[in-house]
């Protein structure tokens, strides 16, 4: 009954989703589609961050590079299963199926990427750990760039525009059911203490470090995931996309929507990702906007737009003391 | 002499000539993460801010030379070149001391994760602030924009070559000056009443406090020393190497943060020695396998010290306690 009951939680929410995104869809001009689906990939990206740097109290400052692994991936899958057609299937829905596997196998490599990462240095302090992840995103971006096979500096072109509406939202709908359905669990009680106390979680038990590294993986196959939906939505990527810049871009938004907050990263990631576009005559002024929001944000507001609260419960004060 | 012999030799030249710029620079990460236990991760920009500096303070003070007009006397260019070094120190230890007050000093004793976020901040901030395009009606053209710039240089380059291996005064004045910069902190933080402070005060700020030492004014020294290296860091490493860019100080940042860790994090010789580990293993690897992943080196150190060695050469091992 139980297992009844969370197989249905998990699937529920994209059975409902998937009408609406249909009719979406349907409805969306192109320009509002191409605005949808940028703030989609960053929901996906932002969420994804939050399970490390918001429920575990780590601090990953690599998320793009997971997320260039997870791109290159489903792209290099895409591209060789161009020609191939299931034969039992018409051709767009055998296409569809080559994307999703592709998605799938670009979600595993970036979960292997974190799961190396994340071995050694979540072993450490938290400090350590934003240190390796920024020389992470560093080292998979000169490692793209100096290998022919994924296309080097100019990166990979020419690959099927697979990325809708409807896959990215249900990409969406997953991510956010997957951090509530984590956050729930007995795993994520196991984050949340890690972030409140590390040494006291010890204390009581909690294999810290297991729960940190396993927080990483799960992070980092989102992550992947998005780059795979970002991959063929441009129909292009090379390493340029994937830099410190746009770690940074994810980091902002989840600091500004507060650490540990689902609704506050979808909000913070969608707000930021319509103003941006918004304002696109200001665009080299992004970064040093980015950065004195962070610091803005930490002197007067560190826990950010929600601090770990939802959108839906501004009376309690903190989750971490309820009893739920 | 035999050619490998020689080409070693060269290898152990260039890799100390870069390892001391690591070193000076692992210093101040060092030196503030003993007083405050956080990572500045905006040092790489001080550094950053140090070259440019320099670059400013040059274009005042060095004029153009005519073509065809007689180089300035060698004292008079030494003097010039000192007045440079000098002068973006202080620029940097007044940039620490500013970073310090507005940024990290009205969040200590809350979470660290919040400093380390403000920390992140203020390096975005100094990357992309001097990345923006000059403001008109300033003296010089500041902010520099994104274009690199070529440092001017600050006195006659002369090479020898000393039985093939090719060596020039940069590397020995380089040398000299980060030897004699290092021997001057060792007399600071174990000689005089302002080193005795910042031991005192990284070993527990509490006690400190309670024995009448005033932390906060330590920390903020502390910051302004661990600046001051910085700077004369980015001038020993612009002048040999000119090329100077918003950016720049990212890579050297990290690498020296890296030498800091390999040194043990908080000791004052480990980053020293760490440094010039660290300088030498990029150059040896870099020189007898494959150039094009020498950035990736230091990660790697990072990564195996991590993994078998976290408390570093020079490290104690320390226990976290509630």
């Amino acid at each position: 009954m139980r297992r009844l009951r969370s197989l249905a939680l998990a699937v529920l929410p994209l059975a409902v989703a998937l009408p609406l995104l249909l009719g979406l869809r349907a409805v969306a001009g192109p320009y509002l589609t191409i605005v949808l689906l940028d703030v989609g990939v960053n929901v996906i990206l932002a969420v994804s961050l939050q399970v490390v740097n918001g429920f575990t109290g780590q601090f990953s400052l690599g998320h793009a590079g997971f997320m260039s692994v997870g791109a290159y991936t489903a792209a290099k899958v895409t591209l060789g299963l161009a020609d191939v057609q299931l034969a039992f299937l018409p051709t767009a829905a055998s296409d569809a199926v080559v994307f999703a596997g592709a998605l799938a196998a670009g979600m595993a490599a970036a979960a292997l990427a974190g799961l190396l990462v994340g071995l050694p240095s979540l072993r450490l302090r938290g400090d350590y750990l934003a240190i390796v992840t920024l020389g992470f995103g560093e080292i998979i971006r000169s490692v793209i760039e100096n290998s022919p096979w994924l296309g080097g500096a100019l990166g990979l072109t020419s690959l099927p525009l697979e990325t809708g509406v409807v896959g990215v939202g249900l990409a969406v709908v997953a991510t956010v059911v997957m951090a509530w359905r984590l956050l729930r669990s007995t795993q994520g009680r196991a984050l949340l203490a890690i972030r409140e106390d590390e040494v006291a979680a010890e204390a009581m038990g909690v294999d810290t470090t297991g729960y940190k590294v396993r927080a990483f993986v799960i992070s980092a196959a989102f992550a992947g995931l998005a780059g795979g939906l970002v991959a063929h939505l441009i129909g292009s990527i090379s390493p340029g996309n994937f830099g410190f810049v746009r770690s940074m871009e994810i980091v902002v938004m989840v600091v500004l929507g507060g650490l540990g907050s689902i609704s506050g990263a979808v909000v913070a990631a969608a707000g930021l990702t319509v103003a941006l576009e918004l304002l696109r005559e200001f665009q080299a002024y992004r970064m040093v906007a980015y950065a004195l929001l962070l610091i803005v944000v930490m002197l007067a507001r560190p826990q950010g737009l929600l601090g770990t609260r939802e959108l839906w419960e501004p009376w309690r004060r903190r989750r971490t003391g309820g009893a739920a | 002499m035999p050619a490998r012999l020689v080409e070693l030799l060269q290898h152990l030249v260039n890799g100390l000539s870069v390892g001391t710029i690591y070193a000076l620079i692992a210093l101040g990460y060092t030196m503030v993460y003993g007083v405050l236990k956080l990572i500045n991760f905006a040092h790489g920009d001080v550094y950053m801010v140090g070259a440019f500096s320099g670059y400013y303070l040059a274009g005042r003070l060095v004029p153009e030379r005519a073509a065809g007009a007689p180089p300035p006397g060698l004292a008079g260019a030494t003097l010039q070149a000192a007045l440079v070094t000098l002068g973006a120190m202080a620029v940097c230890a007044l940039l620490g001391l500013a970073i310090e007050r507005f940024a990290y000093r009205p969040l200590r004793g809350r979470a660290r994760l919040t400093s380390l976020i403000t920390a992140i901040g203020v390096s975005l901030l100094l990357e992309y602030g001097f990345q923006l395009q000059p403001i008109r009606g300033l003296p010089v053209a500041f902010p520099p924009g994104p274009t690199p710039r070529f440092f001017p240089e600050l006195l006659p380059r002369a090479d020898w070559s000393l039985g093939g291996v090719s060596l020039s005064n940069y590397d020995v004045i380089g040398l000299a000056v980060a030897v004699a910069l290092m021997i001057g902190l060792q007399l600071v933080v174990y000689r005089t009443r302002f080193g005795t402070a910042m031991r005192a005060v990284s070993f527990d700020p509490k006690v400190a406090a309670l024995m009448g030492i005033p932390v906060d004014r330590i920390i903020a020294g502390t910051f302004a020393l661990g600046s001051a290296l910085a700077a004369a860091a980015a001038i020993l490493n612009a002048v040999p190497r000119p090329q100077i860019h918003p950016l720049f100080g990212l890579l050297p940042g990290l690498k020296a943060f890296v030498a800091a860790v390999l040194g043990g994090i908080g000791s004052v010789p480990g980053a020293m020695v760490g440094g010039l580990a660290l300088g030498l293993a990029e150059e040896l690897v870099a020189g007898y396998t494959a150039s094009s992943f020498k950035d990736a080196i230091a990660f790697t150190v990072l990564i195996l010290v991590l993994l078998f060695r976290p408390d570093g050469l020079f490290g104690r091992a320390r226990v976290e306690k509630v």
